[in-house]
């Protein structure tokens, strides 16, 4: 039994970390129709400006503050030069710029950092919480963190009116410029949030998985997984869906297929959903009247 | 009299071809200008050329300022409300955060919340349906949601694209009641494009006929609705 719960919670801290990448996924995929393929890159990016931060002897919360402050900037700036260019351009063309993406963030990191895998702290520290032996402190800690980063984000969408702005430019450009939005600048700033998002979830996996240049590229998969499960434009599907990837994944390693197939799940999910059910398990909330 | 809104010598067009050729359209501080035509002859064409929606070339003052230039936002921004062709709903938000959309560029909070309550008095459907989601709602009510939308940014002209377009009789008398009030009690100009010339001509003071994409009529409102030679050879009534 208690290996079960420590099976089901190391989901759900896995499926945390999927969670929030697939949020930055949909954000991105809300206002652009595309999938962003470097968005794991991008995270993994994040997390060795934080390991430099914490190398440089900043306290890790300041450096974690820090990392989402300029992961935020550089996600901005990519948009501005890289991603306006190609807006209305062919499909094609939007892919192939986010596979360069990928490729350049993934060989810098290699050329800059080297290749060699590196410990990442966890900022909940080691051993076990007392009186509860099934969860690692930093296992509680990524999902108290990574659900504080969902409510906030749900607050600051549902609550705030940058908020709103964001939601409408995304769902009708023309017409949120007839009521006087910057389009622009909202398309920026979702990719400066999906970037800061990622960089959480960076942070928040590293220690698990150590840090190197490859590190998020099975977690990207899950996380798309996860986005396609929940329905790709449906934000509070992806959470769901990252949490249940999250634990499928752990229980199908533990007990049916063993880890070394566990990436396999990810893809027979992906496939399943876009066979059968390509809307997602949550549709979509469109109602429209016929 | 001054014009709040001055449109002379408007080109305007999608790609490389030119729809409007020449077009001037004004309206009056206060008044109503209405915008008639058969379909395809370039009206809706001019209220995006208006609001720097697509390419144009010309003069465009708005309220004393030169927008010939401007981007959309920033037009938008200076107290003009447009309520586009298709309604432009946001349909997956609600009727409520529509209208908060419409407010977005405003600072004056409270003031905000008090045009809510005023829209809601034009359109008491609205209220009881203030939570639903705008694309459940019937046409007639993302009608009135599309107008309160546009209210809600207490504009100085408001932009109507066929207001009546598609809606039973009744609603269409409502609406142009509403846009009435607006006018009248708010002193809110209007510039209204609209198929059902009848009405458009009681409403407004102002009219112009467009004719792929040329201004072939433009005077007062009742002048041009007690010509019988245009109305037989333009209108059809
Ligand atoms: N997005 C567009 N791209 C290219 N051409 C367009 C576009 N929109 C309109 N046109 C062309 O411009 C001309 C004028 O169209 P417009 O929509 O302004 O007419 P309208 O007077 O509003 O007609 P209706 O009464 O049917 O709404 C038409 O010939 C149309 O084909
Ligand atoms: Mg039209």
């Amino acid at each position: 039994m208690e290996a079960f719960l420590h099976q089901l919670v190391s989901g759900l801290a896995a499926g945390g970390i999927y969670a929030s990448l697939a949020l930055a996924l949909v954000m991105i995929y809300q206002s652009t129709h595309h999938i962003n393929f470097a968005q794991g890159e991008m995270a993994m990016f994040s997390t060795y400006l934080a390991w430099t931060l914490l190398q440089a002897g900043l306290p890790y919360w300041v450096a974690f503050a820090a990392t989402l402050g300029i992961s935020c900037a550089a996600g901005m700036l990519i948009e501005r030069v890289l991603i306006r260019p190609v807006e209305k351009a062919p499909v094609l063309t939007v892919v192939i710029t986010f596979i360069a993406l990928l490729v350049i963030f993934n060989s810098v990191a290699g050329w800059v950092f080297t290749h060699t895998v590196k410990v990442f702290p966890s900022p909940f520290g080691a051993g076990l919480l007392p009186r509860n032996p099934f969860m690692s402190p930093h296992e509680f800690g990524s999902i108290v963190v990574t659900l504080a980063v969902l409510v906030l984000l749900y607050a600051f969408f549902r609550f705030t009116p940058l908020g709103l702005a964001m939601r409408a430019a995304a769902l009708n450009p023309v017409s949120a410029r007839l009521s006087g939005i910057r389009v622009g600048r909202m398309l920026a700033l979702g990719w400066g949030l999906a970037a800061a998002i990622g960089a959480v979830a960076g942070m928040m996996v590293a220690p698990v998985v150590y840090l190197d240049p490859n590190m998020m590229a099975g977690i990207l998969l899950y996380a798309f997984a996860a986005a396609l499960l929940g329905g790709i434009d449906n934000p509070l599907g992806a959470v769901v869906g990252g949490f249940v990837v999250g634990v499928v994944e752990n229980l199908m390693g533990a007990y049916v297929i063993g880890t070394e197939l566990k990436l396999t799940v990810a893809l027979v999910l992906i496939l399943g959903v876009l066979l059968f059910k390509p809307a997602g398990l949550f549709g979509r909330a469109v109602v429209t009247r016929v | 009299m001054a014009a709040i809104l001055e449109v002379s010598g408007l080109h305007a067009g999608y790609g490389a071809a030119d729809v409007l050729d020449d077009v001037s359209v004004r309206v009056e501080e206060g008044g109503i200008t209405a915008v008639l035509g058969a379909n395809g002859a370039g009206k809706t064409t001019l209220l995006r050329a208006v609001c720097g929606l697509i390419r144009r070339r010309g003069a465009v003052r708005f309220a004393g300022q030169d927008i010939s230039r401007a981007q959309t936002e920033d037009i938008v921004r200076l107290g003009l409300a447009h309520v586009p062709d298709g309604r432009g709903t946001f349909l997956q938000l609600t009727a409520e955060e529509n209208l908060r959309v419409g407010a977005i560029t405003r600072r004056d909070r409270a003031a905000v919340a008090g045009d809510m309550e005023r829209v809601f008095g034009y359109f008491p459907r609205l209220r009881e349906r203030r939570a639903q989601q705008a694309g459940t709602l019937s046409g007639g009510e993302q009608q009135m949601l599309a107008i309160a939308r546009a209210l809600m940014l207490r504009p100085r002209l408001l932009v109507l694209d066929e207001p009546s377009f598609g809606l039973a009789p009744l609603v269409v008398q409502d609406i142009f009641r509403i846009m009435r009030a607006v006018n009248e009690q708010e002193r809110v100009s209007i510039l209204v494009v609209e198929q059902n010339a009848r009405l458009a001509l009681d409403l407004a003071g102002e009219a112009c006929l467009l004719e792929t994409g040329r201004v072939v009529l433009s005077g007062p409102a009742a002048r041009i609705r007690d010509d019988d030679t245009v109305r037989g050879a333009y209108l059809g009534y």
